[in-house]
């Protein structure tokens, strides 16, 4: 049966779906729901930064009696923001909700090469953040270790702690089913005509993260079980033994090592990184080929790079961990692996800058984000260098320093290419283009924003303020010539929360909008654009399954007698 | 689909293996009882154990016979495999710092 | 539009989806066992006291349970063998006694492995040895538990598909066989790991 002679009842076409592309808008929205929930943590914690201690407005009697963020609430909200953002939040966006609408569309494929099992993965992850969310409700908190919950303070710590587990468990089985899914979709589902080189950048973006994901998580899932078994069944995977916690040598058998929970911990979340932010370079690549007319320049080199960076991603993890006694042969392993690693991303950075070179530049929203993804990303990737160089990182590990370095990355850097790619995708998913007036006030005031909050955040790393303190360091006597910028990075996480109310008034109105624009908005060559209506078809996609001719990017051509200034993919060019 | 012949060669194939493993698992057992030391134990057992698994994974998985794409995906799994194994042995005997003796029981990472 | 290649193998890769999603699905399982091995390796490493496998636990259950597992890999390749020969009957027979023998593992691994165990107070957290072999044994449990679910359900249910898409269900069946299979590898690893070493 190829057709779909009667409708599906709407918990089959809208909440039960497996079809790729409403599983990608679940995703998506889950998603972005998550990460206004870390964000509004960020903010009170920002505001206690600011001024510790004192009484929190508007929401102020739901945190406390006294209605102040306590020291144990700050310790709960670091570690749930942190949870929530990386695999609640972008994560689930970047792979679940993108990958999982267009990568298909790009490929020239009906559908994901399991959709049963596309929609199981969505499902498994909502009970995982359900679970995550229940843990705020125990009654002694949720989980306060860190989002790295290293042992053995995240074993001794409350109920919270057991459910963030279970909830781990949950979100990292919904990642191996939606991996093995994508690896699967790419190998086997690629439209006739569709070789490897002619694969857009996005989708080899997320062909190398699906793989990650597949390889990297299960390690954290066998640690998880250890840490539940920890404080369940009272074991001593992670517990030294004469550890004294309250005056008292802890009652266990003894034998085990935190250090196990930090190699198992890492050797997945170091590639959890390159999970954030390889999709958001998918989306950069394929938004600044569109916009300026031109081929990505280096597509070979960016992507045999994505391939070695993905395979360096699994010897680095330690790098984290150079101050854990670490001897200087592994320091020194450890430290080459990191400073190798950069090559690729510097291949891939450069070769979106040279780009741009000689492009007709649009500055639509979703290129201007992309545009400013790219220093952004080079800033993050720069502070990146002295924590990977081991003698450095003895000053500055565990410092705002840190702090500073990866919210580069993550921050203006994969979520202003996700934003870049919800406005640019927003027209095929919905047919409607989202208004640009407002996308561009959005654009100016996060970027502003965003190196206010964060730029600071050397300055007080490089003065030795520690990360993780719910004061911000007020009784620390180095962090005193460095203290004001507290009150600044603050007036600027507030002044970005304002610019996001302009996205998402821009969303309500673009969905409430009555005009369609055309199935090819953009003017981009990929099939996702190219070859399919705006939106696809339920199930099918495509009216006639498109075959390719020739590469992604054939842009400044002189096609349909000079109509066109592009040969879309899946058209036969006559010489 | 093979021909019924190539299939009962194939079952023919799978019992010689069975045979195989069977005799293995009794090494396995035997083995365990010479007086070697530990590091020469563990050498043998994980020899004869991947000799098995080999049998296992190549016959009855029909890995020899399978396509390029599959062996790839295995290669990159083993790398990763062995990396997450040898470099994190690599940081045990690599420690600095003071040992820390416990009162109660001591234990060999500080 | 169906999705392509879930019967028919694809021509440049020579493979049905299945097949594909099933070996990456057992190389995510490789590194779940190959994490856990490497704990159970730093965990004894690092521990002051450990005990002799040998003394601990029962050398010749666990060889009759490694017997048990192999002879039931045999029995799985047979039955997919069988329905490449079109005998439906060798086939059910064949996969029925894969799922009895599953079971066989499982009694005598709980009932007098884990029960006697438990009975005289050897669990998780008297020792670091106890703990390791729990976990290692009871997730290879829980694994064993669900290839057990699946074969049944082709063994029941699920085996209507060979009357209307006996391609499909053979592949099937294939798919199932692999997972058993390392099933299989890991607990022949295990073994001599945890019970000889």
């Amino acid at each position: 049966m190829t057709d779909h002679h009667h409708e599906e009842p709407f918990w089959r076409k809208y909440i039960f779906s497996v079809d790729h592309k409403v599983i990608g808008i679940q995703y998506t929205v889950t998603a972005l729901a998550f990460l206004l929930l870390g964000f509004c943590l960020m903010l009170i914690m920002r505001w206690n930064l600011a001024n510790p201690g004192e009484i929190v407005p508007i929401v102020g009697k739901l945190l406390s009696e006294d209605g102040n963020l306590t020291p144990d609430g700050y310790n709960s909200f670091g570690a749930m923001h942190g949870t929530i953002m990386v695999f609640l939040g972008v994560v689930p966006l970047a792979v679940g909700g993108f990958g999982n609408y267009v990568l298909p569309l790009q490929i020239g494929a009906p559908d994901m090469a399991f959709p049963k099992l596309n929609m199981a993965s969505y499902w498994t992850f909502f009970a995982g953040g359900v679970c995550m969310l229940a843990s705020f409700f125990m009654p002694q908190g949720t989980a306060s270790s860190g989002w790295t919950m290293y042992a053995p303070l995240s074993v001794i710590a409350t109920t919270g702690e057991t459910i963030w587990l279970i909830g781990m468990v949950f979100l990292i089985t919904s990642s191996l089913l939606g991996s093995v899914n994508f690896i699967a979709t790419v190998i086997q589902l690629r439209a006739n005509g569709l070789t490897w080189m002619r694969l857009p950048f996005f989708v080899w973006a997320q062909f190398i993260t699906a793989f990650l994901l597949l390889l990297a998580f299960p390690p954290l899932e066998a640690a998880a079980v250890f840490q539940i078994m920890d404080r369940v069944a009272g074991t001593s995977f992670f517990l030294p033994s004469g550890l004294y916690v309250g005056g008292e040598v802890l009652d266990v058998a003894g034998g085990g090592t935190p250090l196990l929970w930090q190699h198992l911990f890492w050797f997945l979340a170091h590639p959890e990184v390159y999970v954030l932010i390889l999709p958001a370079l998918g989306i950069v690549a394929e938004i600044i080929a569109n916009n300026t007319r031109k081929p990505l320049w280096g597509y070979r080199s960016m992507v045999y790079s994505a391939v070695f960076l993905g395979f360096m991603s699994f010897v680095v993890w330690a790098h984290h961990m150079f101050l854990t006694g670490m001897g200087t042969t592994m320091a020194a392993f450890f430290q080459t692996t990191t400073m190798i690693i950069s090559i690729p991303s510097v291949i891939i950075l450069s070769a979106l800058f040279i780009s741009l070179w000689g492009g007709s530049i649009r500055f639509n929203t979703p290129m201007l984000f992309a545009l400013g993804f790219l220093p952004m990303f080079g800033i993050g990737g720069l502070t990146g260098l002295p924590l990977g160089l081991a003698s450095a990182d003895i000053h500055l590990h565990d410092t705002y320093y840190v702090i500073g370095h990866f919210h580069y990355v993550v921050a203006p850097g994969t979520i202003f290419a996700l934003f870049a790619g919800i406005y640019y995708w927003f027209p095929k998913v919905t047919g409607k283009r989202m208004n640009e007036k407002l996308g561009k006030i959005h654009f100016i005031g996060s970027f502003i924003c965003m190196n206010g909050v964060f730029m600071p955040m050397f300055i007080q790393g490089l003065a030795g303020v520690s990360r993780r303190l719910w004061d911000g360091g007020t009784t620390y006597l180095h962090a005193q010539p460095v203290l004001q910028y507290n009150e600044y990075m603050t007036h600027a996480a507030l002044g970005l929360a304002f610019f996001q109310i302009f996205f998402i008034l821009n969303l309500i109105i673009s969905l409430s909008k009555k005009d369609k624009v055309s199935s090819n908005v953009w003017d981009a060559t990929t099939l996702d654009w190219a070859a399919a209506p705006s939106p696809p078809l339920p199930h099918a996609n495509f009216h006639k399954v498109p075959d390719v001719y020739h590469g992604p990017y054939e842009y400044s051509t002189n096609s349909d007698n000079g109509e066109k200034d592009f040969t879309p993919q899946n058209q036969l060019v006559k010489d | 689909m093979d021909s019924t012949q190539d299939v009962k060669n194939e079952i023919n194939l799978y019992l010689k293996v069975f045979g195989a493993l069977g005799v293995l698992t009794v090494f396995t057992v035997a083995v365990a009882y010479l007086n070697v030391g530990i590091g020469l134990a563990i050498l043998i057992a994980m020899i004869i154990a991947t000799a098995k698994g080999t049998l296992v994974v190549g016959f009855f998985m029909h890995l020899l016979h399978e396509k390029k794409m599959i062996y790839l995906i295995l290669i990159i799994t083993l790398v990763f495999l062995m990396s997450l194994f040898f470099i994190t042995f690599g940081t045990i005997g690599d420690q600095v710092g003071v040992k820390i003796v416990s009162e109660s029981d001591s234990s060999g990472i500080h | 539009m169906q999705v392509p290649f879930t019967v028919k193998p694809r021509p440049d890769t020579g493979l049905y989806n299945a097949k594909i999603g099933i070996w990456l699905f057992l190389a995510s399982e490789v590194m779940l066992f190959g994490a856990l091995f490497s704990s159970y390796i730093l965990l004894r490493m690092g521990a002051s006291t450990w005990y002799v496998g040998s003394e601990k636990l029962s050398v010749p259950i666990g060889t009759l349970n490694t017997i048990v597992l192999i002879i039931s890999s045999v029995t799985v390749v047979m039955s997919w063998a069988s329905l490449k020969m079109n005998d439906f009957k060798k086939y059910k027979m064949y996969m029925g006694l894969t799922i009895v023998l599953g079971f066989v593992f499982l009694f005598v691994k709980i009932l007098f492995e884990y029960v006697p165990k438990i009975q005289h107070n050897h669990i998780p957290s008297e020792h670091n040895f106890y703990a390791i072999y729990f976990v290692l044994t009871g997730l290879h449990a829980l694994h064993v538990i669900g290839g057990l679910v699946v074969n049944a359900y082709l063994w029941g249910p699920g085996s209507k598909m060979w009357e209307v898409e006996p391609e499909r269900f053979s592949n099937r069946i294939e798919v199932a066989g692999l997972y058993w299979h390392f099933v299989d590898v890991v607990w022949i690893f295990l073994f001599p790991t945890i019970y000889l070493l």
